[in-house]
């Protein structure tokens, strides 16, 4: 059965150029770059070059990137190290309510230590008001940590406003770009970002392979010790297959952008149309507006996530949900409760998220098998012979009342 | 994270028996609650022998509620009302050839569901069913912590 992909969100496939670029690094120069022969020398240069190829993307200075063996322990490095090395200056740190659990619970973590974390709320898009952030900021906070832009909704947040406020209280700026980085044009000079993490597999790239950009000045303090590589900061033999394919992905997405950002948002817009006017009790979650391009997320009434799931991977669709049972955990999604979803339809997310090799065929495809999908776990539901009935109200109509967009 | 249920949850999943409605139902019952992200309703047609003629379902929620309910609605098909009693949320797991640890709540949903749609048989028709007590999880009362109280897979 054909499969029809629908989840780069969380995974990417590796472009055939970069597995390319990476496969000479396996067992021709295999060297160590920390060694002195030449064997080691080409792959010391081949790090180098791949740094130097990601600073320019990001408008840095090589000397500012450092490789990290993906996004959550470049979030866990900046924020940690951060915080440990400015105890002195204070002990409390901003954050939302709506980021990856590599930076909230890295923050969780940091509150056993004796720090103190502010999770902003955010608006019914998904995005944090500058205005509460300023509000928040406090003589002892230290650092700030905003997502660019959301895994399960795709909000991207006013990151330059918010970098702004920061700076002018003296606070320093980290952000979880993950979902962003090779998607979106981002420039750290021109949005303020004092920390910027990065992850390889999310651009066709390879897993197990990241980059923490750090402002220079910032000080912060090892999370990896050991050996002197990433000069001293992170210790560990350079992942040289790794970096070398990171570098080849994050140029080509970089060379790609804008037609591929065009391309997917005119088949995300197509998706998000097709499901308000044809799938009764829908709500798309999350900004139209400030939305990355790939991202379709919508809550569906009356029926919950797993079942969706289950029944779209038999037709060959694969994507996600914010729901509990596919999460292991029996709550919904902190993302979906956080923008004001009552639990009841938080539980009957999906997450369809486009990539370079969807096309409108696909996106149709899935769109049809999944309003199959919904009829015939309706038909199923207690929920919708209540709502049939006029027992129960639904929910997504009284948020519409209440004035939240995009529902059908 | 990927669920590994076996192919008989599968199979109850894809193609539930007994989905549906049963008009003037001889009992009726309905459990859990949305928040949680389960609700089960079963509805039962009980002869004047006190035997289960039909059985039908309807099940808000994931895979293994929907497959549970649907093996719970086939166990008690043809049995009386006390043997019915004895479909516990084991015996309904181990028709399903178990389920994950973390989907275990779902088979003693399907065990309400049962006692429920029987409570409700017994109070329209004035009768004392022996064993049978309220269900305790009905829409509202749902508790939150959904891991007590059932017995468990031992494998």
């Amino acid at each position: 059965m054909k499969q029809i992909y629908l989840d780069h969100a969380s995974t990417t496939p590796v472009r055939t150029e970069v597995l390319e670029a990476m496969l000479p690094y396996f067992s021709e120069e295999f060297g160590n770059p920390s060694s002195i022969y030449p064997l080691g020398q080409e792959a010391s240069d081949a790090v180098a070059a791949a740094r130097k190829t990601l600073a320019s993307i990001i408008g840095a200075s090589p000397r500012e990137v450092f490789f990290t063996s993906g996004g959550t322990e470049s979030d866990n490095w900046a924020i940690k190290g951060f915080a440990r090395a400015h105890a002195s200056k204070g002990h409390h740190i901003i954050t939302s309510a709506i980021e990856h659990h590599a930076v909230f619970h890295t923050c969780k973590a940091l509150e056993r230590d004796g720090f103190e974390v502010t999770y902003l709320p955010v608006d019914e898009h998904g995005l944090v008001r500058p205005e509460d952030f300023e509000a928040a900021i406090r003589p002892d906070t230290i650092l700030a940590t905003i997502m660019f832009a959301n895994n399960e909704i795709g909000t991207i947040e006013p990151i330059g406003a918010l970098a702004a406020i920061a700076h002018e209280h003296g606070v320093s700026f980290h952000t979880d770009a993950v979902q962003a980085f090779g998607h979106e044009p981002i420039d750290v000079n021109e949005l303020g970002i004092d920390m910027l993490s990065a992850s390889a597999h999310k651009l066709y790239g390879p897993k197990g392979v990241g980059m923490l950009y750090v402002r220079k000045g910032i000080k912060l303090e090892n999370l990896i010790d050991g050996g002197q590589q990433e000069r001293g900061k992170r210790a560990t033999t350079e992942n040289v297959a790794g970096i070398v394919g990171f570098a080849r992905a994050a140029e080509l997405a970089c060379a790609e952008m804008v037609p591929e950002h065009d391309r997917q948002l005119a088949l995300r817009d197509h998706a998000i149309r097709r499901i308000l006017a044809e799938i009764p009790h829908a709500k798309l979650n999350g900004s139209w507006k400030e939305r990355l391009a790939n991202n379709v997320n919508f809550s569906f009434e009356f029926i919950e996530g797993e079942g969706m799931l289950l029944q779209l991977a038999a037709r060959g669709i694969c994507v996600s949900s914010g729901s509990a049972c596919t999460s292991g955990s029996l709550d919904p999604s902190h993302v979906l409760l956080a923008i004001g979803l009552p639990h009841e339809i938080a539980h009957g997310s999906l997450r369809l998220t486009l990539g370079r090799s969807t096309t409108q065929q696909d996106v149709d495809f899935a769109i049809d098998s999944l309003k199959a999908t919904l009829e015939n776990l309706r038909m199923m539901s207690p929920l919708y012979e209540d709502f049939k009935q006029g027992k129960v109200e639904s929910v997504i109509e009284r948020l519409a009342a209440d004035g939240f967009p995009y529902t059908s | 994270m990927a669920m590994n249920y076996s192919e008989k949850v599968m199979d109850h999943f894809t193609n539930p028996r007994n989905v549906g409605e049963i008009e003037d139902a001889s009992g009726c019952g309905t459990v859990g609650n949305a928040v949680c992200g389960d609700i089960m309703r079963v509805y039962l047609d009980i002869d004047d022998d006190g035997v289960i003629q039909d059985a039908k379902f309807k099940t808000f929620g994931c895979g293994a509620a929907i497959a549970t309910s649907s093996m719970a609605t086939v166990l008690v098909k043809g049995k009386t009302v006390q043997e019915a009693l004895e479909v516990t949320n084991k015996a309904v797991m181990e028709a399903l050839n178990g389920l994950p640890q973390v989907k275990v709540h779902c088979s003693l949903l399907a065990e309400e569901a049962i006692h429920a749609a029987l409570w409700d048989y017994a109070e329209k028709h004035d009768l004392v069913i022996e064993g049978l007590e309220k269900p305790v999880t009905d829409i509202g009362e749902h508790d939150h912590s959904h891991g007590h109280g059932f017995e468990e897979d031992e494998d």
